[in-house]
């Protein structure tokens, strides 16, 4: 077994409106003349420590727990898990 | 004839409601804190508002777990009235037992005001005292109180007689301007206005009747006499 950080990011699905997002960029990025900034989601991060024999099984794992527990709700979020050494 | 009153860790309109209930009209009501099970002889639920957990996570994904839930799952599928007002309504949505998703609302503000809502469902046990299309003058007090659901959700809303109040104008971004919706069967009911903050006289400076007849319907369905 050894020991991964596993970083779980909860997003809006694509079509469903980020008025957090769409303020940072309109009211503060473009308005600091960062043209080049088209877009900006924002996001929720969770950052789980666990123990697993290997990569893939820490990321099934924590997939696992994100759709029993509905870490995110499915109607209007997705997730993408990304799995570190730590 | 009772009425259980869930109380989550850190929900706030749990006395307000159980007041109205009791002293305004005079319902037999138990709080029932979210740790503990419900007793079979509870004739109706209500999960108060609030800010279950603080909110962690996303309002009411965290109380939705809590184990009263299997309770009222129970008593929801035995066609018991159950009702969940602001916090209540996204404990219920997150618990699966009414569909759709409670946002952010669009102006990213705590809405604290006035609100009209438009009765579209009077079939159910918290409206079958209203009027169809009956203007209800109520407060709204919510920070995510977006309603959402996609199309095909939208239309399934709408087939089975789901959406119970819509606001009169668009407000938060809701879609379809929902503000309260139903499951399938009609027993199971949520809304995010506050109907325990306007059915006395005394705090409802426009109209009480019609959120008191929320409380009414509720009175005639499970059959309590005054």
């Amino acid at each position: 077994m050894a020991t991964f950080n596993v970083h779980v990011t909860i997003e809006n699905k694509p079509g469903i409106s980020d008025p957090e997002g769409e303020t940072i960029l309109n009211d503060l990025v473009l308005k600091g003349n960062h043209s080049a900034v088209s877009k900006i989601k924002t996001a929720k991060m969770l950052k789980f420590t666990i123990k697993e024999k290997d990569k893939k099984s820490a990321k099934t794992t924590v997939q696992e727990i994100c759709d029993e527990l509905r870490i995110y709700n499915p109607m209007v979020s997705k997730v993408t898990i990304d799995v570190f050494d730590v | 004839m009772k009425v259980g009153v869930v109380v989550f860790p850190g929900s706030n309109c749990d006395r307000d409601m159980y007041h109205v209930l009791t002293d305004v009209f005079k319902f037999n009501a138990e709080y029932f804190w979210h740790e503990k099970g419900l007793p079979k002889n509870i004739d109706a639920v209500i999960l108060p508002g609030g800010f279950s957990y603080g909110d962690r996570l996303r309002s009411g994904a965290i109380a939705a777990h809590s184990p009263i839930i299997s309770d009222v799952r129970k008593m929801a599928e035995k066609g018991i009235p159950i009702l969940g007002v602001c916090n209540g309504f996204q404990i219920l949505v997150e618990a699966g037992l009414l569909p759709g998703a409670l946002l952010k609302n669009t102006s990213l503000n705590f809405m604290c005001s006035w609100t009209n809502l438009i009765v579209e469902n009077n079939k159910t046990p918290f409206t079958n005292k209203l009027k169809l299309h009956q203007k209800i003058p109520i407060p709204i007090a919510n920070g995510e109180g977006r309603y959402y659901v996609d199309n095909d959700a939208l239309k399934k809303l709408k087939k089975h007689n789901q959406i119970v109040f819509r606001y009169s104008e668009v407000i938060n971004g809701s879609t379809d301007r929902i503000a309260g919706v139903c499951n399938e069967d009609g027993n199971v009911v949520g809304m995010m206005p506050h109907p325990e903050r306007a059915a006395e006289s005394a705090i409802n400076p426009i109209d009480n009747k019609p959120s008191s007849l929320i409380f009414e319907s509720l009175l005639d369905t499970i059959g309590v006499i005054h």
